[in-house]
Formats: C-alpha cells, structure tokens, sequence
C-alpha cells in the first residue's frame, strides 16, 4: 500500500492515540479511493494522500480541539536568535535521548507539529508543505520556525531540571 | 549580536530551500564565521534528532491487513465499479511506488555525495592523507593490488596540469575502493574508485545536484565500475580529470 507507513506514524502523531489514528488512516485511503477521480496526474501524489488524511483529521474531534488551542499565525517573528554555547542540542547529541525530543514534539500544537513532521521525518519541501496544509510558504516557514524555537526552548528546559536534579543528587551524596 | 541576519535564514538554508546564488554566498560566509557554523551545526544535530524521533510509531500488522482488505475490489460490486476501484487502486499503487522509489533514491545518492564529500574532507584534514605516496601511476596502481577486489587504470598525465600525489584505501556502503589524490595549481582533488554493483544507490551523471555541496564533483560508470571526481577547484579542472580517466579506461 502507498505511504502507508508514512501516514500512519504522521497520524498517530497527530491524534497521539493509536485507535484514532488507525481510523483516520482508514478514512483517508477511503476518501483517496472515492475520489480518486479528483486527482489529477502529474501533481503531487504524496501531497494530496497527505492533504486528505489531515483534513480528515481536522473534522475529527481530536482535530477540532487542537486547531483551536492553536495561536495565530504572523509571518514576522522577530529576529532569529543565537544558539549559545550550551545548547539543548549539543547536550541532547550526547546522550542521544530519542525519548526527550519525541516528549517535546508530542508538546508542540498541532499546526507546528505536523508542519514539523513533514518536513524533518517526510523530508517535503516548503512548497509540498504549503500545498499538503493548504497554506501560503512564507506561513510554512513561520510555523516551522516557531516550532523548531519551542522545541528547543522545551528541551533545554528539560535539561537543566535534569541537571539540577543531578546536582542535588550530587549534593546529598557528598553530604553523606 | 553577531550575524543577524544570516541566522535568521539559517533553518532556510539548511532545508535547501534557498536559491542557488543565496546558497553559495551562505556556504562561504559559514566556512569563515565561527558562530554562524556552530549554530549551523547545532540546528543540523537537532534536525537529525527530530527525524530520528519523529519515525516512532508503526502500524500494527493485523490493521495493515484490515486495509489491505478494505482498499481490496469486492466481488459483489458491479463489474463496473470493481474496474474502477481496481484501476484506482493500481494508480494509486505506481504513483505511491514511484513517490517513494523518487525518495529512497534521492534520500540514497545525497547520502552518497555527503559521505564522499565528507572522505574527501577527512582525507585532507588528515595528518597523513595518502598511504602510498607516489606521483608515479606505476607505482601507485600496484599498491592496491590485493587489498580492493577490482583493478582500474590511471591515466598518463604527461602534458596536463594535474599531478598524482598519491593514493589510499576507502569505503562506502561498507564497501572497498580506491582513493586518488591530484593536485592542480595548489587545489587538491580526489578520486574515488569503487565497483558499481556494491553500492546501494542508483546514481546517474544527471543526479548530481552541485548546490548543495561546496565542492564541484562528477560520477559516471565505466567498466563495472563507480568514478567520483571531488574537490574545491574549478568545474572545468574537474571535468578535465575526469575525461582523463574516461580516457584511460576507454
């Protein structure tokens, strides 16, 4: 079956429940098969199976309540600042926590999530992402950029609490 | 703050998505900024992360067959909507098959540039580059003989510009190959030698996509057997070693 690997993780990504996302999975290679008709050769397969599959997940209940938890989006996001010396990155390398990042991704709202997705795991193009989500490029390039920024917030948050957690370890081992 | 502006197009420029000219002038400015290139590659670093925690979940097998099923022509239909549904469904089948073969490849021969971008790089950053050092192609062509399963020529360089420096070991795929290392007007070029069938991905001359490497390179097969000429100089100089060996091998 075409991309069924792909949608399904990209869906339970969504729904983050593995009944929804097999039923969203479902519908959407139902919907793809009923209209088949309105797809039209020589566009973007992959975009299409994708759009489907999100527009049925927006109708959905999960789907309805994370779009509206979601802030708007502007297309100017202030200047992008540096990565310091201590990143959530290099720290993140060395332990290689898969676990934390999946933690931090399931935190993200849903519209910088699967923008997110699409283009890291499904390696799309800005231009595939603007046309599975139905939304303008430079909309793409804002919400991957606030995405990108939150994860990194949220992980180095999660580092330093583990950190401090060592250091307290630390501190009651030495008083002991 | 330093470089402002550059890094708010950094995340552009690392998903590819900046045009050919911007992407040159990116290269160069990261080669000399060491802020702009440590914050590049921590972005890259988080972006692997993020790939390699976004593929989590996997459907189960017992759903994968319910949908096989479900997408399947059912008998009771009429022969009319069953040919509908079955020509959609071998549609939709090719187009998934060419999609993701379209991917796979491309995914498979960028990963080949890089990694033989980046022995080019570990080889010259090395302390010692070459493990026979000889400009003498005599010399150097016997030096592999046992230790890669194929044999190559290489060409005479009298009257060009180009010299043998010398010569080494090298894999890709995990596979054994010959690496060459040529010098012209003080550029270093290399070129690697391995046999086609032990690589996984399907390359062709057209493949090539230059701007998103910082080095000029060129592949072609000849012979049972996987050419790439890679380095900083010119196209030209690439292309003239390169017809070199096409020569020598003809």
């Amino acid at each position: 079956m075409p991309l069924f690997d792909q949608l399904y993780n990209f869906s339970r990504w969504l729904t983050q429940n593995r009944e929804e996302a097999e039923d969203l999975v479902q519908e959407t290679y139902a919907k793809a098969l009923k209209g088949f008709s309105s797809f039209q050769l020589g566009t973007n397969f992959r975009a299409w199976m994708y759009r489907i599959l999100r527009n049925t997940f927006l109708t959905s209940r999960t789907g309805l309540r994370g779009a509206s938890t979601v802030p708007l989006d502007s297309e100017d996001d202030g200047p992008e600042l540096g990565v310091e010396n201590e990143t959530p990155e290099t720290i993140l390398m060395n332990r290689s926590n898969s676990q934390l990042v999946q933690a931090a991704i399931d935190d993200l709202p849903v519209h910088y999530r699967e923008a997110l997705l699409l283009c890291e795991v499904e390696e799309m193009s800005y231009q595939e992402i603007a046309e599975t989500l139905s939304i303008p490029i430079g909309t793409v390039m804002s919400r991957l950029s606030r995405a990108r920024r939150t994860l990194r917030d949220h992980l180095g948050r999660e580092l330093r609490s583990h950190e401090a957690v060592r250091e307290v370890a630390r501190g009651i081992n030495h008083g002991l | 703050m330093v470089c402002e502006s550059w890094k708010a197009k950094l995340d552009t420029y690392l998903d590819g998505e900046l045009s050919e000219e911007e992407t040159r002038t990116f290269d160069a400015h990261v080669c000399n900024c060491p802020s702009c290139s440590a914050d590049a590659l921590a972005r890259v670093q988080m972006k692997r992360a993020t790939q390699t925690a976004g593929k989590r979940f996997t459907p189960r097998a017992e759903f994968r067959r319910r949908i096989q099923q479900s997408i399947a022509p059912k008998p009771q239909r009429s022969v009319r909507l069953g040919w509908i549904l079955a020509a959609a469904s071998v549609v939709i089948l090719v187009a998934g098959a060419l999609t993701s073969t379209y991917v796979g490849t491309r995914s498979g021969r960028d990963n080949v540039f890089s990694e033989i971008a980046d022995s080019h790089v570990a080889t010259l950053a090395s302390s010692s580059p070459v493990d026979v050092i000889s400009s003498d192609r005599h010399t150097v062509k016997p030096w592999f003989q046992g230790k890669i399963p194929f044999a190559f020529d290489l060409p005479e360089l009298q009257n060009s510009e180009f010299s043998l420096l010398g010569g080494r070991m090298t894999y890709l795929d995990q596979s054994p190959g010959a690496q060459l290392i040529y010098d012209v007007r003080k550029h270093h070029i290399s070129v690697f030698v391995f046999q086609e069938q032990s690589l996984r991905a399907r390359l062709d001359e057209d493949s090539l996509s230059p701007k998103q490497l910082s080095f000029n390179i060129e592949t072609w097969s000849q012979g049972g057997l996987r050419y790439f000429v890679i380095g900083d100089a010119s196209a030209a100089d690439i292309d003239s070693l390169a017809k070199l060996f096409k020569t020598a091998e003809a």
